[in-house]
Order: structure tokens, then sequence, then C-alpha cells
């Protein structure tokens, strides 16, 4: 065998074990769920738990607050999706169009979340949501204006990519040079073209707004999390099953962020 | 080419097809910070002409043509289209047609539904638009390609559909933006030659940005070469390369060679030959005056008061590179077949053709 030969099965090697010992360091506390979830009060093994899980009917008789949660989250997920998109892929637009100057602050405005502690966040925000609550109600759903502040940085880093991927000012000026207005030009050119970082920011966003416990907690609000915290203290099991059910979906979406947009590529041909 | 009636002029309110408008721009000035990219900039373009402006870098030609197309505000001045007043006027309701420097085709869409854009937002029906399509990708050679996508197409490709979308909607004006300056040289040529032929077919009057002066000079009407903001000479190819109206002209426009003169009553006395005189040219005393390679023979001489330094074959052509006794650098265009016949080292006459040229006060 070849000296090269032989390096590349050890590095083969390598990186079998090292792939080996991430997966396994991710898998061993889901093993350990599905182990506990799947417990039979005598000993052995019951799907019993996972059952209530998927049984609508008897969550919703026996476990109101866990519909009420996921209800809460879902809600709260779309909401912060949409304020997060309107709010973001304009701005970011406007500012690589008009405003490039201004770029470096927005980046790093849009970046502070990730060094501000969610019970900072909380602190700030409780007199803000004394006012958001005294206009608007005390439902969960405003939570979203605070995790619109969250997922900001992530959001950020998508969009960014995908509007560097295009040469979005002449694309834009192509645009209105051909009738279209702004609305137009956003709608009909840039949108189309930044599909998968729209796609990423959003699956991003929803990901976290599935997993956020601290603000909602802190401001007494119903969520998923929240609500698996307090089906904990009645039913240890359960409340294990709905995490591992609410990381699974979130895995999925994140995997099928991955797969979904894949753009069209591919040799462009010689100059005839 | 079938025209696009009312839908498109009722829409944009443009003055219709094959009614060939004009341009004015008066007195436009537009500075970014210090810098004034249009300083008093007035240019005006014909019905149905074909001007190129052209200049080195910064010299504020594609600061010009975006003021036109509305992508800029003047700081102030006047844009004129068809006699109408257009300062004000967006960039999507002005009705110009452009080609700009980058790839412009929208990735999403095919060749067919990128020259379909401007017509759906005029709400054209469906027939009609596709038609009006099919027969602009036909016009710009690429009716085979009209379901390929912009990353399927070269870039000769994209910019010939980039024209036919510009072209599209029939537009007042259409503004080329340096649209061949990201082309390999042969594709370039090529392209050039199809835009002139699809000009002078379409007959929509036309503003052409390039800093190649070989382009400016190939396709326009009429070359206006700028600098610092402002036209230095406005005039027909020929024109500007043989009549120019200023040093900066004659340098930046071919090759000219500065010669030391004593000049008087319109006639400059250079290399021991009288030259006649451009209008504008200094009046009397020494002069440095301006002659282009090609106004220059050469002839070998074991008594001239030159030395060659160099004879370079260009193929069509030969340049030779001499040095006069005086100590002046002389460049003169010779046939290619005479290069062989001149070495370095060789003792020639050179001697100014009488072909005007320009004087300028020497300094």
């Amino acid at each position: 065998m070849s000296l090269r030969a032989a390096r590349r099965r050890k590095q083969t090697i390598f990186r079998r074990v090292v792939v080996g010992l991430i997966g396994l360091f991710f898998a061993l506390p889901l093993v350990g769920m599905v182990e506990f979830t799947t417990r039979a009060p005598g000993g052995g093994r019951t799907l019993h738990t996972w059952a209530t899980l998927f049984d609508v009917g008897a969550i919703d008789a026996d476990y109101p607050e866990l519909k009420a949660g996921l209800l809460a989250s879902a809600g709260l997920a779309v909401l912060t999706v949409a304020i997060m998109l309107v709010m973001l892929v304009p701005t970011m637009t406007w500012v690589r169009l008009r405003l490039p100057g201004l770029r470096r602050l927005v980046e790093f405005v849009c970046l502070l979340p990730l060094t501000i502690p969610a019970i900072v966040l909380v602190v700030g925000l409780a007199p803000v949501y004394a006012w958001v609550a005294y206009f608007l109600g005390e439902s969960s759903l405003w939570l979203a204006f605070a995790y619109v502040v969250l997922v900001l940085p992530f959001a950020y880093r998508a969009l960014d990519a995908g509007l560097s991927s295009i040469d979005v000012k002449t694309l834009a000026e192509a645009a209105r040079s051909l009738g279209a207005g702004w609305p137009t030009v956003m709608w009909r050119i840039i949108l189309p073209n930044v599909r998968t970082a729209v796609l990423s920011a959003a699956f991003l966003s929803v990901a976290l707004v599935l997993g956020e416990f601290t603000i909602a907690s802190l401001f007494s609000r119903d969520n998923l999390q929240v609500a698996i915290n307090l089906l904990g203290k009645r039913d240890s099991s359960l409340a294990i099953a709905a995490a591992l059910a609410s990381l699974i979906l979130a895995f999925i979406v994140l995997f099928a962020m991955s797969f979904v947009g894949t753009s069209r590529r591919s040799q462009r041909p010689e100059e005839s | 080419m079938s025209p696009l009636r009312s839908p498109v002029t009722d829409t944009v309110g443009g003055t219709g097809p094959g009614q060939r408008v004009a341009v004015t721009l008066s007195n436009l000035c537009r500075s970014y910070g210090p810098v004034h990219a249009l300083d008093g900039l007035t240019l005006e373009i014909a019905p149905g002409e074909f001007v190129a402006l052209l200049g080195p870098s910064g010299c504020g030609k594609t600061t010009a043509l975006r003021v036109l197309a509305g992508l800029e505000d003047a700081d102030s001045g006047r844009v004129e289209v068809g006699g109408k007043d257009i300062t004000g006027v967006p960039t999507s309701a002005r009705d110009m047609g452009m080609v700009f420097q980058a790839y412009s085709l929208f990735p999403h869409m095919t060749a067919r539904q990128n020259v379909e854009f401007g017509l759906q937002l005029r709400r054209i029906p469906t027939a009609r638009r596709r038609a009006r399509a099919a027969e602009m990708l036909d016009l710009v050679g690429l009716s085979d390609e009209a379901e390929r996508y912009a990353h399927q197409l070269s870039g000769g490709q994209q910019q010939r559909v980039a024209l036919a979308r510009a072209l599209a909607i029939e537009p007042q004006v259409l503004l080329l933006d340096e649209p061949l300056s990201a082309l390999d040289a042969k594709v370039r040529v090529q392209l050039r030659d199809e835009i002139r032929r699809i000009q002078l077919e379409v007959g929509t009057t036309t503003l052409f940005v390039t800093h190649d002066q070989e382009e400016a000079l190939a396709v326009a009407d009429r070359v206006g070469v700028m600098r610092a903001g402002n036209l230095e000479q406005l005039a027909a190819p020929q024109d500007l390369y043989s009549r120019p109206a200023t040093a900066f002209v004659a340098d930046f426009v071919g090759l000219t060679n500065r010669l030391e003169a004593t000049v008087e009553g319109g006639h400059a006395h250079v290399l021991g030959t009288s030259v006649p005189l451009l209008p504008g040219s200094a009046q009397r005393g020494v002069a440095t005056v301006l002659i282009r390679p090609e106004s220059i023979a050469v002839t070998a001489d074991p008594a001239g008061r030159a030395t060659v330094v160099t004879a370079s074959f260009l193929g069509a052509t030969g340049m030779l590179h001499a040095m006069t006794d005086s100590g002046e650098t002389v460049v003169a265009q010779i046939d290619s077949d005479a290069v062989a016949t001149f070495n370095p080292g060789d003792k020639v006459t050179l001697i100014p053709r009488p072909n005007p040229a320009l004087a300028v006060v020497a300094g």
C-alpha cells in the first residue's frame, strides 16, 4: 500500500470518528428523552405517552395549556416572520440602493441582540410591554415584537447573503427604467431573486420562536416552551415527549431549509 | 416592426412608435461632495440621432446618462425630451429603454419573460406581448434562446436580450451605459455593429456612453468628448478626429504628436514644413502643434534630422517611433510593408502632411 493511500485511510478513519463523536454528543440526550418517554410504570416499554401527545382530543381535554401554548407559538412564529420580513427586506434593499454608507450601522444594530442576554432584554422591554398591554391587550401574540428583535441577527445574516448574491442596484434600476414602481420592483424583481434567503430567514425565525422560553416566562405569557415547562410539573413524561417533538420539528424545518429554493445553475455557454 | 400603439403611449405618455424625439440637457449640474460630476452640461440630441459620450473615468458621462434616465437627480438644470420638461419625472414614467454596463437581466425570468416585462407593466394583452417579444428577440438574433434563463446565456447574448428588452417598450430614448465593456473584444465589435444596425432600423434617439473611443467613433452620428463634467467638443466622428477643438480632445481621441512649432499667419512651421492651422489655434509665437501619426510622412534619408527608435508591425499598418535631432519624440504611421525597411538608428526625414492641425500655446 502506498504512503498516500495509507494517509487517506487514516484521514477517513479520523473523519468518521469525529463525526461519530459529534453525532453521539447530540444523539445521547435525544436517546435519553426517548428512553424516558417510553418507560412503562411497571417496567418495560410503552408508547402511551406519544399516543397521548398526538391524540388531539385528549390533549385538548386534559392538557389545554399545551394546546394553548402550541397555538400561541404558532401564531407568534407567523407574526414574527411577517413583521421581520416586512421590516427587514425593504430596509436592507433600500440601504443597498440608496444608503450604502449605513450598511455597517444597520448590520451592527441587527447583530446587537446577539450580545444582549434575554434577561437584560426583558428588563428593558418591561416598561415597553406595559404600554403594549395597555394599548393592545394581554395577548401572548404581542411577544412577537420582542421576538423580532431576537431573530434580527439570524434573519439579517440570511437576507444579507441573499441580497449579496444579486446585483440589487442594477436589477432595480433596470426594472424602474422599464416602468416599474418601487412596489413592483420589490415584489416582482427583488423578492423572487432572494426567495431562498427569505425562506432561510423565515425558517430560522420559526425555529427560534418555537424554542423561546425566557422572555415568555418572565413576561408571564403563554407559548409552547412555557406550556411544556408547566406540563413538566404535572406529567414529566408528556412534557419531555412534547419537548422532543418540538425539537424534531425544528430539526425538520432547518433540514428542509437546506433543500428549499435550491437554485437552478448550469454552466454559462461560451461566447459565440 | 409592428407598432405598439396606444397601450404603451397611453400609459407612459410617450410620443408613439416611430416618432423620433429630441433630447435637450440644459446646464446640468451634479456634485458629489466636493466633486462636480456635471458642471453646467448642455447637450442637444436631434430626433433619431445616435450620440456617444466619450471621456475618461470620472468625467461625468455616466452621470449625464443617469440624470437623463432619472436614476440620478441633477442639482440644477433641465432635462427635456420631445420638448417636454421631464426634470422631475420619476424614472418609471420617463419611457426610456436602458442597457446597463453590468448584466441586468432578471435572473428568475427567461429571455422572453425579460423582454415581456416592460410590456406587462403597460398591460399589453398577452398575445401582442408574446408577438412583440418574439419580434424583438428575432431582431437581436436570439429567437432560439427565448426560453433560456440569464445564467444559460453568454455575456453577449445577455446584452442582446437587454437591448431587446429596452427596445420592446418602444422607448422615446434609448440609453446605453457602456453595454459592451464587460464583453471580450470580438463579441464587443460584433455587438457594437449590431447595436448600430438596430438603432438605424428602429430609429430611436440614442445616447451611448463609453470610454472606448473606437466604439464611439464607429457607431455614433456625433461624439461628445467630456472632461470634468462638461463637453469639450461635440462633433461628427470624422470632424472630432481630424478637427479637434481642444488639445484635450486631440490627445484623448487617437494618437497625437505634440511638437514645438512657430505659429504665424494661420500656419505652423514644424519639422521644417508649413502646416495650416485649425480655427481656435494659437495665432502667433511659439506653440505646440498637435499632429496625428498618419499626418507625418517618413522617408529614409541618411541626411535626415531624425533617428528611428523602433518600427512596429501592427497588422494593417505600422508605427514608427523616431527621435528628432532637437530631442522630440515623433510617432508616425507607416505602411506595414515598410516596417522591415526601417531599423533602429536609421536616419529619416519626417514631413508633416498639409492637413490642418491644432496649435496650442506652449506650456
